[in-house]
This record gives C-alpha cells, sequence and structure tokens, in this order.
C-alpha cells in the first residue's frame, strides 16, 4: 500500500520531457517532489504564473508570489506571470499536457466529484471545473476508499460533479488504473504487497483484470 | 494627459453608495485593494454585491466588510477561509453565487471587452449548466455564459502613473487587469505613484483608459494566508 508520497512518486513517472503541467492541492502537490531533475517541465500556477519553484525560504517570503492554494512560493529561471483570465486561456485552450487531480469519486466513466459534498458548507468550485472540463490528460490521485472504507470508483458517482467523463488515469493508495474511452476501470498496476483481490473489493464499478498485474516500481 | 490622481482612499470612493455592484481584486489576500476596504468600513454602505475570486479571511481583506454585514451578495469561485461567511451562508443572511475560477475570470474579461456571451467548456453535465444554454461545438458540449460588469471595480497594483497605467508584481496580479476594464468607474490603489514618463510603456500592464481614479495607498499589510517555507 501507498501513502501519500508514493502516491505522488508513482505520479512522477507519468511526467515527461518538455511538459506544462497544472498540478491541484494536496497529493498533487507532492508531485513536484519527484520529478527527476533531467526532465525540464514548467508547472502552471492558476492564478497567474508559470514556472512554480520550490517554497521560499525564510528571507525569500514574498507575499505577492503565491500559488493556487495561497502558499507562498518562488519562481523558476524562465518563468512568466499573467492574469487569471490568461491563465485559464491557457487552460482551456488546450495548452496544458498534464493535470493531477485529487477527487472524491470517480465514475467507471471518467466523471469526477470533487467540489461539493450535500450537507456540508459549499466552499466553491475554485478552478476544478475549467480544468477537467478542458484538459486532454487528467490523473486522479486519491486514496482508493473512503475513510469508512467505501470505494471511491464508482459505476457512477454519488456527489455532484465537477465534469463528466474526463478522467484518464487513477492512481490510488492500491494500484494504477485507466478509464478506458468505452468505460470501466482497467488495472494496470498494483501497489506494493497488495493483491489484486484486496483491489477487486475495494473497487465498485467496473473493474478489467487481463493477464498477469505487475506490482508497481517506483 | 488626464490627470487621475485623488488624496486617498475616502476622495476615491466618495460616490459608492449602498446597492451598488463592485468587482475588487485578488487572489486570496494576494493583490487586494487594502485602503478602499478600509474607506468602506468607514463610509457604511451597505447591500452591496462583491464580484471577487475570494471573499477575505474572518479579520481581513472583504471578511471586515462581511462582519459589519455590508455585503449582500458575494459572486466568487472559492470562498473557503471564513468562519462569519460561512455563518451568514448558513443562516441566509448572505446570498452567494459561485463561479467556476476561469468562467469567473473570462466573463469579467468579457464584460471589459464588450462581449455580452460566450461559450466555455466548463461546468458542462454539472449543477452550474442549470438552466443555462448549451450548445455543440465540433463535437464538444459548451455553456453559455454571460459577462459581469461592475458599478465600481477597485484593484490594486504595484506601481501607477498619474495617468492611470498600471504595473504588477508576481502573483497579485491575478484579478485586476480583467476588472480594471469592467468597471463603470474604476478606482486603482497602488503601492508607488509614479510622474508621467516614470513607467516604461512596454512594460504597462493596464493601460490608463480603464482607470478613472489613482492614488497610492498607506500601510500595505499583504497578509499571508499559507506561509510556506523551505527549512535549510
Amino acid at each position: 500500500m501507498l501513502d501519500k508520497n508514493g502516491i505522488a512518486k508513482r505520479i512522477a513517472k507519468e511526467v515527461k520531457d518538455g511538459m506544462y503541467i497544472n498540478l491541484g492541492i494536496g497529493i498533487p502537490t507532492l508531485v513536484a517532489n519527484y520529478i527527476p531533475d533531467n526532465l525540464n517541465v514548467v508547472l502552471q500556477s492558476e492564478n497567474g504564473l508559470l514556472g512554480i519553484g520550490p517554497f521560499p525560504t525564510e528571507d525569500k517570503v514574498d507575499p505577492d508570489l503565491i500559488n493556487a492554494g495561497k502558499q507562498t512560493i518562488t519562481m523558476m529561471p524562465g518563468s512568466a506571470l499573467f492574469s487569471s483570465a490568461e491563465s485559464f486561456a491557457m487552460i482551456r485552450g488546450g495548452h496544458i499536457h498534464l493535470t493531477i487531480l485529487g477527487a472524491m469519486e470517480v465514475s467507471e466513466n471518467g466523471d469526477i466529484a470533487n467540489w461539493k459534498v450535500p450537507g456540508k458548507m459549499v466552499k466553491g468550485m475554485g478552478g476544478a471545473m475549467d480544468l477537467v472540463a478542458s484538459a486532454n490528460n487528467i490523473i486522479v490521485a486519491m486514496q482508493h476508499c473512503s475513510k469508512d472504507g467505501a470505494s471511491k470508483l464508482l459505476p457512477t458517482c454519488t456527489l455532484p460533479i465537477t465534469g463528466i467523463k474526463c478522467v484518464k488515469k487513477i492512481v490510488t493508495d492500491l494500484a494504477v488504473l485507466d478509464v478506458l474511452p468505452q468505460g470501466g476501470f482497467k488495472l494496470l498496476e498494483r501497489a506494493p504487497g497488495v493483491s489484486v483481490e484486496q483491489i477487486k473489493n475495494a473497487t465498485a464499478g467496473k473493474l478489467l483484470i487481463e493477464g498477469e498485474i505487475p506490482e508497481m516500481s517506483i | 494627459m488626464i490627470n487621475k490622481v485623488v488624496a486617498n482612499a475616502d476622495e476615491a470612493i466618495r460616490d459608492i453608495t449602498d446597492n451598488v455592484t463592485l468587482m475588487l481584486g485578488g487572489f486570496g489576500l494576494s493583490g487586494i485593494p487594502e485602503n478602499c476596504i478600509q474607506a468602506l468600513l468607514r463610509k457604511g454602505v451597505k447591500g452591496l454585491t462583491c464580484i471577487s475570486n475570494n471573499a477575505g479571511v474572518d479579520d481581513f481583506g472583504i471578511g471586515l466588510l462581511l462582519k459589519t454585514r455590508q455585503v449582500k451578495k458575494m459572486i466568487s469561485s472559492y470562498v473557503g477561509e471564513n468562519a462569519e461567511f460561512e455563518r451568514q451562508l448558513l443562516s441566509g443572511e448572505l446570498e452567494v453565487d459561485l463561479i467556476p475560477q476561469g468562467t469567473l475570470a473570462e466573463r469579467i474579461r468579457a464584460g471589459g471587452a464588450g462581449i455580452p456571451a460566450f461559450f466555455t467548456p466548463a461546468g458542462y453535465g454539472t449543477e452550474v449548466a442549470e438552466g443555462k444554454e448549451v450548445r455543440e461545438f465540433h463535437g464538444k458540449m459548451y455553456l453559455m455564459e454571460h459577462w459581469l460588469r461592475a458599478d465600481f471595480s477597485l484593484v490594486k497594483a504595484w506601481k501607477g502613473d498619474t495617468a492611470g497605467n498600471l504595473v504588477f508584481r508576481g502573483t497579485s496580479r491575478n484579478f485586476n487587469p480583467m476588472m480594471a476594464a469592467a468597471g463603470k468607474v474604476t478606482i486603482a490603489e497602488v503601492e508607488e505613484l509614479v510622474p508621467l514618463g516614470e513607467l516604461d510603456p512596454n512594460l504597462v500592464h493596464t493601460p490608463g483608459i480603464y482607470v478613472q481614479r489613482i492614488f497610492e495607498g498607506k500601510n500595505y499589510e499583504k497578509r499571508i494566508e499559507q506561509r510556506t517555507i523551505t527549512k535549510i
């Protein structure tokens, strides 16, 4: 089973040289820590920056430099700053190569729910709906099951959805799965020490298993 | 050049009255019009509709205007960090319209650019689409969204000149440029007000045509919501 950093580490293997990437809040933010140094990638912050660098040291903290999670950040050499309108033009225009998001539920046809839980205070969707409606390549980072043990990979989402038919790949604490265009979760890899049986039991949506499922290497 | 300089925030907002629609720049607490918010508190205008990506925190930003019950309605994309906001929302005292962030940014941009409506894929198939015109383009579904405009836009820049030209710093630019264009009257507060000729025209972010009033703000706190550091 993977912890949060393990999930981030596995997702980092999906990153290719030359990609412009948007990382969501939570586990996705951790992915930045595991992108190999030999890859040249640019991280977008949707408030208006291409080229997110590491968190600043105490003496470099700048209130005019924050990421979409409102955390203080630095800029990489070669960064560009712009308005939020331009930022979402980049997103809708399909210029971002990879989008990594957290989710509360994903359905077997690729619908994602990650913004609202009925009965709880609604904080808003922020940029999530724009990202999922526009990105061609969305990877979801999440736990396979909720805290009370319910599967988060479902036939259909039960929570209000953020976008439809958009998730391409899911990396959880148990497995790596593709969401097939015709519907269904295709099991690609098992987390270290996790059996196919465990993954079956934790997946409520349609699960496709073909041949031997390798254990992931991270 | 037309001189747009006013003495301070109180003079700048002199004709803001009850029940107007305001746009307030900023993302989180970065790039918010701190001086104008203080002046609105002093003036005590009520029934405000505030268009702003966020709603501040309990004791700063728009949160201050929520505490004094000056805000009737918020139009935002994310309002998470504010307990008083939550209380007023749950008790029905405050109306809230939540809009996807990119749609909010583009609706404001469209308002300033004279585009009454446009189509975006954001929110298709979700509750955001309820009651909206849906149209297919090149095999993909889009929602029609309308422009947003305001009676007054309150923006914050790093530097500005007496003609209203603005330069922003870092990610504090965010919603400020689009809001500057979408306000009937746009009030810019800047950290440094410079004479004509000081700003390099090549590097102006917001041309002065969008700005009706400008002043040099005082005592910027520039609070940080999530101070995150690398320990060495």
